[in-house]
């Protein structure tokens, strides 16, 4: 295989493991946040049990979550050195910001959100949460900043270098493979590069996709318990609040979907059109809702709802999206490309696409599966509402509780799949539009040494993972430490926490 | 040439925070690589312990140093990084491994498994050591460049018998640093067990270390020759010396932390030794100096410089502030309670 495969196989490898952990954290620490003010407000023991239970728990995945995290800044310069040189400029003041605001914020209280319970008074240790909570979500901010400037570039020039003489290249100029060394990206605004078209959306969809996931953690868990009847007063508890958290979060989900989808269709319509496998253009432009790409016939097959897909991009019916046959232009093929005939352009079009049929199935999963994380929410707040969700002893509310245990990695999935189709989907750039992957890579690299460093990686992640689930499992069957003895009735707490989210919401 | 302009405002920083995180997460190592010394469990824990509230913040400045030399002279953090790819794949390793030893080392009563972490926290804290070392000293050799600043040798290149007595010194370096830190945080008879060997390893530093110096002067000819024309840099040089002597004499004179301010002033005029000696290059080209990359020809342009000394400027002062309470607030002896790795 080629270094340009092993790397990206590489690099997936590495931020997919990694980012099972920081969705787990971001959403987490919204719940200990929640909880531990519910507590400073309420003085109910109840509450402190849990956000100590939590914490617990937070910390263990949190220590996997840096331990694995530290890699991916590394590999920019290890696999991609071509690309570090070409948007260090842009790429790495993101970076710093990212180091000092959020990763010192997060490992500076850290410690005293795990070992200052006895140290520090309840509202220093509450501060402390409330920074771990921020620095969680200040790294993905960051870092999602950055990552969405190579969707949707905007804020820079581009500038030649021969010895000391900089030379400020047209916005239109094309990167030649030729030129990487001597081209780079360089900031003309900041707030145009933080800013840039893709920015908000992405960083919205990604935290409230996190919340999600700690909600569901937290449910799963609490399910459990539930089934088992142990700890049920803190198991009452902490769902009702999870799934206060759940109900709320996916409205915003869905706003922040819908937004996402129509950025994508006017940023990158190409990576729209191929999630969708729309190869040509029509009016009334349908979705299909499950089903698979024939990449040789450049058809779709399975069920489609006419007119969906022109409705959800644009929010009227007819107006047609268009399909990867017409993308990109010849114009934009013809200057990449100059010499060719229109026949050959049509030939080297698909050489701009992504893999089509992948993408079209990371996007599905995504949907279908994020449509049950919406149902599953919804369902246990309105179970809630009506107070059948804790009845553990009715047949269908237990199997009900079974699926809410094994949900926990629904969400997840969502995450995975989403992140597939957003970096898939950019291919076959690094920098859209711009740098292509397979200029980004570094010369000084073997495929060897990427084969061993794969291998490595692979088995320590595969060790790493069993003992991650091995400690989870067992802090999950020790439960929460008794300290419930002057707990006040579950009715009473449930019924407030339930009335305070609502009027949060 | 204005001294003061952004290039060296973050050549400077780079080397900050660089030495800052030699200084806090060199005890972190020294504590791993004394780690398999002490035999008894309860020990044990005490010395997670003692680095246990403060390796994570500590580790974090690595990660800071990386994204700032990513930042601010691309060029080199993409050389540096590709380069040495094996290098550092294995530093990443042994940093997962510190990371997770840590953590899972006392979940379990088990012997097997507190075993089998204990070892595993030791060989990575001592093959992080060694990594380190390795890289300066082939950062501080020179090693082969293209044109295009891309990294023309190989592995074992790197394995010269220079850096590899620069990664054995790093190593004793750390162990004595982080016995002096052990000193500072253990009682009764583990710190009197602890301070039985800081001399030992004071000697066994001392005489790596100027072996070293020796070793430099004629393995890297051009560094001497610009120390040469900045003779403030043997000045540097000799306070260095006094510190690392020091660090003995306060440790026999019983003062704890002023031996271990000591080998934290060490650390640090060691890295401004190199910084001086080594000033305008980053990574220096051997055997064709024609190709070295410079705070010049590899830095990012001054607009970027700019928005992160802002940064930094916003940033730093909080990071010390909250860092000085963090340690503030587990300051004295390590006990392991509920909460205990």
């Amino acid at each position: 295989m080629s270094v340009e495969i092993l790397s990206r196989i590489q690099f997936a490898l590495t931020v997919s493991f990694h980012f099972l952990y920081p969705p787990m954290t971001i959403g987490l620490g919204m719940l200990l946040v929640i909880t531990e003010g519910l507590y400073l407000k309420t003085k109910n023991p109840l509450f402190h049990q849990m956000a100590h239970f939590w914490t617990k728990i937070f910390g263990l995945i949190f220590s996997i979550g840096v331990a694995t995290g530290i890699v991916m800044e590394f590999e920019f310069g290890t696999n991609w050195a071509a690309y570090s040189r070409f948007v260090g400029d842009i790429f790495g003041s993101a970076l710093a910001a990212e180091g000092i605001f959020a990763f010192m914020l997060e490992a500076g209280f850290l410690s005293l959100l795990l070992f200052g319970w006895n140290k520090v008074g309840p509202k220093t240790h509450f501060f402390a949460t409330c920074m771990v909570c921020l620095g969680s979500h200040f790294s993905a901010i960051w870092i999602l900043i950055a990552n969405s400037w190579m969707q949707t570039p905007a804020g820079f020039h581009l500038e030649r270098i021969v010895g000391n003489v900089h030379t400020r290249l047209p916005n239109s100029y094309i990167v030649q493979t030729s030129d990487l060394g001597h081209v780079r990206a360089v900031v003309d605004n900041f707030w145009a590069m933080v800013g840039n078209p893709s920015s908000l959306n992405r960083i919205c969809h990604v935290v409230f996709g996190s919340w999600l996931v700690g909600a569901f953690l937290v449910m799963s868990i609490c399910a459990w318990y539930l089934l088992k009847g142990r700890f049920t007063k803190f198991a009452r508890a902490s769902m009702t609040v999870a799934a206060c958290f759940a109900a709320f979060t996916t409205v915003l989900q869905s706003i922040s979907a819908d937004s996402t989808a129509r950025g994508v269709v006017r940023t990158q319509p190409i990576k729209l059109a191929s999630m969708e496998g729309v190869y040509q253009t029509h009016d009334y432009t349908p979705m299909t809702l499950f089903g698979y790409v024939d990449t040789a016939k450049q058809q779709v097959h399975g069920p489609q709802i006419p007119a969906l897909l022109s409705f959800l991009c644009f929010h009227n019916f007819k107006q047609p999206v268009q399909g990867l046959l017409s993308m990109p232009s010849d114009d934009f093929l013809a200057a990449r490309n100059p010499g060719l005939s229109p026949e050959e352009l049509a030939k080297i079009r698909p050489n701009y696409w992504p893999m089509v049929g992948a993408v079209f199935q990371t996007y599905h999963l995504m949907i279908g599966i994020g449509s049950v994380v919406f149902g599953l929410s919804f369902l246990a707040l309105t179970l809630l509402w009506r107070g059948w969700l804790f009845k553990a002893e009715n047949p269908l509310i237990r199997s009900l509780l079974w699926i809410y245990v094994f949900a926990v990695i629904a969400p997840q999935i969502c995450m995975q799949a989403g992140w597939f189709t957003a970096e898939m989907g950019r291919q076959p750039w690094i920098v859209y539009n711009m740098l292509k992957t397979s200029d980004g890579l570094s010369r000084a690299v073997h495929a060897n040494q990427v084969v061993f460093s794969i291998i490595l990686f692979a088995l320590i992640y595969i060790l790493l993972f069993l003992m991650f689930l091995y400690l989870m499992n067992k802090k999950i069957q020790h439960g929460p430490d008794a300290d419930t003895d002057q707990l006040i009735d579950t009715q009473t707490v449930t019924g407030k926490v339930f009335s305070k989210e609502n009027r949060a919401s | 040439m204005n001294f003061f302009n952004l290039d060296t405002i973050w050549f400077l920083l780079i080397g900050i925070i660089f030495t800052g995180y030699a200084v806090l997460d060199g005890f972190d190592f020294g504590v791993g690589i004394l780690y398999l010394f002490v035999k008894k469990d309860e020990d044990r824990r005490i010395l997670l312990n003692s680095i246990g509230p403060v390796w994570d913040g500590n580790e974090v400045w690595l990660v800071i140093g990386g994204g700032a030399l990513f930042g601010a002279f691309p060029g080199a953090y993409a050389t540096v990084f590709s380069g040495f790819y094996n290098a550092i794949i294995l530093l990443l390793m042994a940093l997962i491994f510190r990371a997770v030893s840590i953590e899972f080392r006392s979940k379990e009563p088990s012997r097997i498994w507190r075993s089998s972490w204990d070892i595993s926290f030791s060989i990575a804290s001592c093959l992080a050591a060694l990594i380190i070392g390795i890289t300066i000293g082939n950062i501080t050799r020179g090693i082969p460049l293209d044109k295009q600043g891309d990294f023309i040798g190989n592995f074992l290149d790197l394995l010269n018998p220079y850096s590899l007595l620069l990664g054995i010194t790093v190593m004793a370096l750390f162990a004595m640093h982080g016995a002096i830190f052990l000193v500072l945080k253990t009682e009764g008879e583990l710190q009197s067990m602890i301070k039985g060997w800081v001399p030992r390893l004071i000697g066994i530093f001392l005489l790596l270390f100027v072996t070293f110096n020796i070793a430099t002067f004629y393995v890297c000819p051009e560094l001497v020759g610009v120390m040469l024309t900045r003779p403030y840099g043997f000045a540097v040089l000799g306070l260095d010396l006094i510190a690392a002597v020091s660090i003995g004499v306060m440790t026999k004179a019983g003062y704890e932390f002023g031996s271990f301010l000591m080998s934290s002033a060490t650390m640090v005029l060691l890295m401004a030794v190199l910084g001086i000696s080594y000033f305008p290059n980053i990574v220096m080209s051997m055997p064709d100096p024609g190709n070295s990359l410079t705070i010049y020809n590899c830095a990012s342009s001054h607009k970027t410089l700019g928005y992160m000394f802002l940064i930094a400027c916003i940033g730093v002062p909080i990071v010390l502030a909250y860092t000085v309470s963090i340690y503030w607030i587990f300051r004295g002896k390590t006990r392991i309670g509920d909460t205990a790795y």
